[in-house]
């Protein structure tokens, strides 16, 4: 399998001493749509403006389609779209300028059909000989994805691109960038809607204090990681002592309110009635009881810790 | 080195966004450098009379036109990549230049070239006011240019440098207005040093911008403070010195990347 990224031992730590990547090994497989979770703080966004030079890398190689992004950085940014999380935009020039400068920018001839285009999809084309000051910011963050796409990168990299983007036109978007997958282009996304990257991406990584906890294709991630959970409720608010907790600990028990979750492994036939029992003599029969998959969401808070904002 | 590494359209199309970004607001850009000169003409018009400038034997208002002229450019040549770099650091759009493949000699160039631009049109617009006011010579025309070039790289490398550094508008507004501003003035623009105590005729030649300003001068006076074959050496060597050092400064990221 050829890779549009591999990212190799990256490490950087800000001066300050925070530790931002500690480590980070991850490969992008060329055409796939990839999406890189973490709560806000986990490294991300500094990974990405790695991959932007926007940061230096403390240590560490990337590849970007074979070639070494920090020696060969002219062949590389030239096929590498970068949609940073941060809005910004020139307040001297409108949407359609903008898009030319970047075309020039990245030594490409400016593609007038693709930039109407690229317009027309994200939905600028009214606006696209307005001052970009005059954008609203779900506008700007849609000029920023234009800008990313102008000079047709095979990789393509979108850090939060649709915060702020309201939902019809967020599902546009993700039409859009669905088409462009379909068509070759490696997508690389963030997102803090979980539910985006479970329904767009096949391959999944998280990432929690700047290190890689898990690298996954996105269905073998649902079906073989995430375990069913049974959820338990009693008719008052639960709080489990020591003990209880160290009996159910093979669950991973985790209370919410008068609701208690045990996940069950996959592939372990008697987890159900051992869990149920288990509980039930602790706590006494439950009021209510549901057996349900856990989903990317569940994973990533128990891969990342409930206390963490998910990302 | 791969063809990849050369971007000469990036380096155009910069060129042309630095350039176009000043002249959408020409009126602070152009015709305020412009305005403000006529100013100080009009005040020193006025004051000196028909005096003439003490061991030059030209008139004062003579004497000051140039001099007026190049400080505009200077200041403008300045405030054209230091304004352009702090603004996209402070909105950043910076990011976009530093992720597109153009590389830092590219940069340095596009950005020094848009300075010179601004300067030059200052200049001209400065002296299409002046002349019908002024008897104004062009002695030695390449001398005029070479050190309104050389001045603009200059001060345009200068300002370059700023903006990477300056975090804010306020760093900003200390160089310019603590650094900047004093030289340009105290540079000989309105006096000539032989009217300066001794002391002071030394502290004014450890001033670069007083052999901008003169050698400027001696291109439409042909007579000025100092060697203009020997200044002109001086002002090419420290325009190609500081095009090294910002191209040395991109190249690094320096204040520019974390």
């Amino acid at each position: 399998m050829s890779h549009a990224l591999q990212i190799k031992n990256v490490s950087k730590t800000y001066r300050g001493g925070k530790q931002a990547l500690d480590d980070v090994s991850l490969d992008v497989p060329e055409g796939s749509f990839f999406a890189l979770l973490g709560p806000n703080g986990a490294g991300k966004s500094t990974l990405i403006n790695i991959l932007a030079d926007v940061v230096r890398p403390g240590s560490g190689q990337i590849r970007l389609l074979g070639h070494d992004l920090f020696r060969e950085h002219g062949w590389c940014k030239r096929r590498l779209g970068v949609v940073p999380q941060e809005v910004a935009f020139d307040p001297f020039f409108n949407p359609r300028e903008i898009l030319h400068i970047t075309s020039g920018m990245f030594g490409a001839k400016a593609d007038e059909a693709w930039i109407e285009q690229l317009l027309e999809r994200l939905e600028l084309l009214p606006h696209a000989e307005k001052n970009s000051r005059q954008l609203s910011g779900g506008m700007r963050r849609r000029l920023l994805v234009a800008q990313a796409l102008v000079h047709r990168p095979p990789v393509v990299v979108l850090d939060e691109p649709t915060a702020g983007v309201d939902v019809e036109l967020r599902k546009r978007l993700w039409t859009f960038m669905r088409e462009l997958n379909a068509q070759g282009t490696t997508i690389l996304l963030t997102t803090h809607y979980l539910e985006e990257a479970e329904e767009l991406c096949d391959q999944v990584a998280i990432i929690d204090q700047g290190r890689l906890l898990m690298h996954r294709p996105m269905r073998e991630l649902l079906d073989e990681v995430a375990s069913r959970v049974l959820h338990l409720s009693w008719p008052k608010p639960l709080q489990l002592d020591a003990a209880q907790q160290q009996a159910l600990t093979r669950w991973r028990p985790r209370v919410q309110g008068s609701c208690l979750q045990l996940c069950l492994a996959s592939g372990e036939q008697q987890a159900f009635h051992d869990a149920y029992t288990a509980a039930s003599l602790l706590l006494g029969p439950p009021q209510d009881v549901a057996l349900m998959q856990e989903d990317l969401e569940d994973v990533f808070l128990r891969l990342t810790g409930d206390h963490h904002e998910r990302g | 080195m791969s063809v990849d590494n050369y971007n000469p359209l990036g380096a155009w199309t910069l060129f042309q966004r630095e350039t176009r970004r000043f002249l959408r607001v020409k009126m602070q850009t152009v015709v305020t450098p412009a305005l403000t000169a006529i100013m100080y003409l009009l005040v020193f018009r006025y004051a000196m009379g028909e005096r003439q400038v003490p061991g030059l034997d030209v008139p004062y208002f003579d004497f000051l036109i140039p001099g007026l002229v190049m400080m505009a450019m200077l200041q403008n040549a300045f405030a054209n990549t230091s304004s352009s770099l702090i603004a996209s650091k402070v909105m950043n759009v910076h990011v976009f230049l530093l992720m597109s493949p153009i590389s830092a000699m590219e940069v340095t160039l596009a950005f020094l070239a848009a300075a010179v631009v601004r300067a030059l049109i200052v200049a001209v617009v400065l002296l299409l006011v002046l002349i019908p006011f002024a008897d104004v010579h062009l002695v030695h025309v390449w001398m005029i240019l070479l050190y309104g070039i050389c001045g603009s790289i200059i001060m345009g490398g200068f300002g370059m440098m700023a903006g990477m550094w300056a975090k804010r508008f306020d760093d900003m507004a200390t160089i310019t207005n603590f650094i900047i501003m004093p030289l340009t003035f105290l540079s000989g623009v309105f006096y000539s040093v032989h009217q300066l105590p001794a002391f002071w005729q030394q502290v004014n030649r450890a001033n670069p911008f007083f052999y901008l300003i003169d050698g400027f001068r001696y291109g439409f006076l042909g007579t000025g403070d100092t060697d203009p074959g020997q200044a002109a050496a001086i002002v090419i060597a420290a325009a190609a010195a500081v095009t090294i050092a910002c191209w040395w400064l991109w190249r690094q990221g320096w204040k520019m990347k974390e």
